[in-house]
């Protein structure tokens, strides 16, 4: 057989090499562009109480973990013990973000799983989730101390992902910045 | 007559399309922002023909920073500054993408490149010469012929 004649072969295993590899990815985990960069400004209101108005300023003076969540979002309501277990903990304030929710879903939401936050933003319009970055729900994000975005978790916390990942994070971020 | 009515439908109804769009520039701009706009979570749609709930709030966004009085390639930037190149729908010329921009001309000029080798050879083939015993046996089929 001539050398030639293998070329369409090496071909076909060279792009499904690729194609094999493209498999493993996952396409819906886009890079953040958010790591290192200022929580962008916002004017949200409080879910509970429409009259309380919060701010990026809010969000400094301590390292926080913010947390987006809809009361549509079902992944979220698996995650929401482990957010409640990590309220529990009290080493870190939570700063939950109701995104593309309903004042009475999202209140309601909570009254029946358990509110873990400090503070809740009432972000209906998504101006806050585009601001960060969001393409889905459940995401986490660690804020330090003076606002700037430090990590970003895409998908549901797991005690493990806390255990092994967040809260070194936010240990190390707390000893650089008491 | 038919053909009249009809013309007369053409042109009434482009001169409306453009009045229309005319008065509404917000919105041409917005539309024509969103179609070079990926949506993040349908990935393969723009956020202008996407109906997932975050493509809304991002039309949304792009309407209201036009209305602002931003260009149009800053509203694009704010949104690429957020989710990164991934969220234009065509990729910009730099660095990690030249090759995606380069292959297809590359294999283009490869192919023709073969295509006039390959043309080259089918007009001059190779013909090697006669041995002398083949044109021994050529000369006598010739002359047993002309006998």
């Amino acid at each position: 057989m001539k050398p030639a004649a293998l070329i369409p072969l090496a071909i076909f295993l060279v792009l499904g090499g690729l194609f094999a590899m493209g498999l493993t990815k996952d396409p819906s985990a886009i890079k953040t562009q958010m790591i290192d960069r200022p929580v962008p400004d916002f004017i949200l209101t409080d879910l509970r109480d429409e009259t309380v108005t919060y701010t990026q300023a809010d969000l400094r003076g301590q390292v926080s973990l913010v947390n987006v969540f809809g009361s549509w979002c079902t992944p979220c309501a698996v995650e929401h013990p482990t957010i409640v277990d990590i309220g529990q903990q009290d080493v870190v304030r939570i700063v939950g973000v109701n995104w593309r929710d309903e004042r009475a879903a999202g209140q309601a939401w909570l009254n029946r799983l358990g509110n873990p936050y400090d503070i809740v933003l009432f972000d209906d319009l998504s101006l806050l989730a585009i601001g960060l970055g969001v393409t889905g729900a459940p995401e986490s994000f660690i804020v330090d101390a003076s606002g700037t975005v430090r990590y970003k978790h895409t998908g549901m916390v797991t005690p493990q992902i806390w255990r092994d990942t967040l809260l070194p994070i936010i240990n190390d971020l707390k000893k650089s910045a008491p | 007559m038919r053909f009249l009515v009809i013309a007369c439908f053409l042109l009434f109804s482009s001169v409306a399309a453009l009045a229309q769009s005319g008065s509404n520039e917000t919105e041409m701009r917005a539309r024509e922002v969103g179609r070079s706009l990926r949506c993040v979570v349908c990935q393969n749609q723009s956020i202008d023909e996407s109906d997932a709930p975050l493509a809304a709030d991002m039309r949304r966004l792009v309407r209201k920073q036009i209305d602002s009085g931003m260009s149009n390639e800053e509203v694009i930037d704010f949104m690429r500054a957020q989710y990164g190149d991934y969220v234009l729908l065509k990729p910009p010329v730099q660095g990690n993408t030249l090759v995606l921009w380069l292959v297809p001309a590359g294999l283009v000029l490869l192919a023709m490149g073969w295509l006039v080798i390959n043309s080259r050879r089918r007009i001059a083939p190779d013909v090697p010469e006669l041995s002398a015993a083949e044109a021994e046996r050529v000369k006598s089929a010739l002359e047993t012929d002309a006998s």
